[in-house]
């Protein structure tokens, strides 16, 4: 184990960076799409203790862009964690009572084994040469995780949009290790939708000079201009028209009026371009290509003759499914497929469906009600599980 | 706890540890009852999201849904019991959401207000109007009970269903239950509502 390498400077230098693991050929990875690293890594940050009988351990998987920074300030960007209204002391995830394992994904760049890790077969990035990942192999090289970490059933998976993908693959990869999951706000599938979007984001970035092919790193430049558009695009997928409308509506930058020209006039484009200018100071390029890519693949019931269900047959896994009313990125339909393909496979399932109009990145904000909903969730496992209060 | 004493009779006709769906569980009332005092697997179906979001803030498994078109998802026999309490007026085809209760529980129980309580009698010879009292208190134009019926006219449905009655109880206004004979006149004048404990033909 060792202190993660992340790619930009640390604008909180005394920010707990969090742990790596890193994995030899004995731990090799083999993946979906055929190739195998025999040389990778995988950075974590873990909150409270896991208790004598390790029944206490929380996944927390993120999201597209997200990192294992969840209840803690953001090495890079000093921001606090991104889910702090959720996990910490006396929070709905308790992390004086559970033992909270956040995971970076594989493919990102946040100190695990992606696009801009170097390759130890060419001592240069691997960029494009890096094997395209899947949900599935996030979930696989988490499992290599929580070996080292000595945990062998979880208390619960848990994580919204792309993390609710990770939680609902571990119930099916490894049901026997999952006591509980909570796939908030996401879907079992990428609709036509989805993808087309994330390809919005990806053609911006490929079409942009400096990406050179992937392989940007070798002439100290990155696509910033192609990265800031793919998040501009995408940040609008993660909010409702209403949303918008009430914080922006057509309110102008300046009181002088139109401007007669492209600079910013409208308050949303400058929310906007700040939006994608602060995204290209803490991500990275070629990672939004790749992980973007792994939820487009991400399609459950694919491996199982196109039947959701049985996906989930024999499964003993608890689950709660939360969605949200505005949510048009993985709307309440979506999730409610996973419900209907859970009864349809009588595993015990609890859907619930949250009044909001701040869209998808409702989970990200404080809405009492999934608070309360994760509260009464997690207290009911932790209980059948014996977790002391 | 004090649970209403339809739903407490209820629980008295489900087995330790069994497998239960508590269709239209409303608050949870009963599967937190049940989960507590009898170690049963319960799951919750329920139309009203307001009402799903509070059982699930309690810890109970309830999911948001509709008995007419939903249960359909669930697969034959995998529930101990099936549960439908004072809710199968509500149901716009009440005899499709019997017969796929059966279908899903080895055992079914309904309970239901009974139409044919000479108070109701009464009132509609003496008045001339819907009858109105604790269990059905709406106008008839605002009622979500759309398909009431009598203790007499649920056992020609279970019937029709092929079920067979293996219990039934009436429920006096005090709240007192006892067995009854479900074809004969008297509980069908004398019970405000009635339980039935049902095994379909599979």
């Amino acid at each position: 184990m060792s202190d993660p390498i992340f790619l930009r400077p640390l604008t909180a230098p005394d920010a707990d960076r969090g742990e790596v693991v890193e994995f030899g050929p004995d731990k090799a990875l083999t993946l979906d799409c055929g190739r195998t690293l025999t040389s990778w890594r995988l950075a974590f940050k873990t909150y409270g203790k896991l208790n004598a009988a390790r029944s206490n351990a929380i996944l927390i998987c993120h999201a597209l862009t997200g990192d294992q920074f969840v209840a803690s300030a953001h090495p890079v960007t000093g921001k606090p964690g991104w889910w702090e209204t959720m996990v910490g002391p006396g929070k709905p995830i308790d992390t004086d009572r559970f033992f909270v394992i956040a995971s970076n994904v594989l493919g990102g760049c946040m100190g695990s084994s992606g696009p801009a890790e170097v390759n130890p077969e060419t001592g240069k990035p691997y960029g494009l040469d890096f094997p395209l990942v899947t949900i599935r192999d996030m979930v696989r090289a988490q499992t290599f995780m929580i070996d080292h970490l000595g945990v062998d059933r979880l208390m619960c998976v848990m994580g919204g949009s792309m993390g609710g993908m990770q939680a609902l693959q571990w119930t099916v990869s490894h049901p026997e290790r999952v006591v509980a999951a909570m796939p908030i706000a996401c879907a079992a599938r990428h609709s036509a939708q989805n993808i087309a979007f994330h390809e919005v984001g990806r053609q911006a970035i490929m079409a942009d000079p400096e990406w050179h092919g992937g392989a940007y790193y070798e002439h100290d430049t990155q696509p910033s201009k192609g990265l800031a558009v793919a998040r501009m695009a995408a940040h609008i997928t993660y909010l409702s028209e209403p949303a918008l409308q009430r914080k922006f509506g057509r309110n102008l930058q300046k009181a002088g009026g139109i401007s007669f020209a492209f600079a910013p006039d409208f308050q949303v484009e400058s929310y906007l371009h700040h939006q994608g200018s602060a995204f290209v100071d803490r991500f990275d390029a070629n990672s939004y290509l790749y992980i973007t890519r792994a939820t487009d693949y991400f399609d459950i019931a694919a491996d199982y003759g196109g039947v959701l269900a049985e996906a989930f047959r024999g499964c003993k896994t608890r689950f709660c499914l939360i969605s949200f009313t505005s949510d048009w990125l993985y709307p309440t339909h979506e999730n409610k497929r996973i419900a209907h393909a859970l009864n349809a496979a009588a595993a015990n399932v609890s859907f619930v469906e949250i009044e909001s109009d701040r869209g998808h990145d409702a989970f990200l904000l404080n809405e009492p009600q999934m608070f309360a909903t994760v509260r009464g969730f997690i207290n009911a496992v932790a209980g059948s599980e014996g977790v002391a209060p | 706890m004090s649970l209403r004493s339809d739903l407490a009779a209820i629980a008295g006709l489900i087995p330790q540890n069994a497998r239960v769906l508590d269709v239209g569980c409303g608050d949870g009332a009963l599967l937190e009852y049940l989960s507590e005092t009898k170690n049963v697997d319960g799951r919750g179906l329920e139309l009203s999201q307001q009402k799903v979001n509070a059982s699930v803030a309690r810890g109970l498994p309830v999911i948001q849904g509709d008995a007419d078109t939903d249960l359909g998802e669930y697969p034959s026999q995998v529930f101990d019991v099936v549960i439908l309490s004072l809710t199968i007026q509500a149901t716009r085809n009440p005899r499709a959401v019997l017969s796929e209760m059966l279908r899903i529980g080895r055992r079914t129980i309904v309970s239901l207000p009974n139409f044919g309580h000479w108070h109701i009698r009464l009132g509609l010879l003496a008045q001339g109007r819907m009858p109105r009292n604790k269990t059905l208190d709406n106008e008839w134009y605002d009622t979500p009970n759309i398909h009431l019926c009598t203790i007499a006219d649920f056992v020609d449905l279970a019937e029709t269903c092929g079920a067979e009655i293996e219990q039934a109880f009436a429920l006096t206004p005090t709240g007192r239950t006892k067995p009854m004979s479900p074809r004969s006149w008297g509980p069908n004048l004398l019970a405000e509502a009635a339980i039935f404990l049902l095994r379909g033909n599979h």
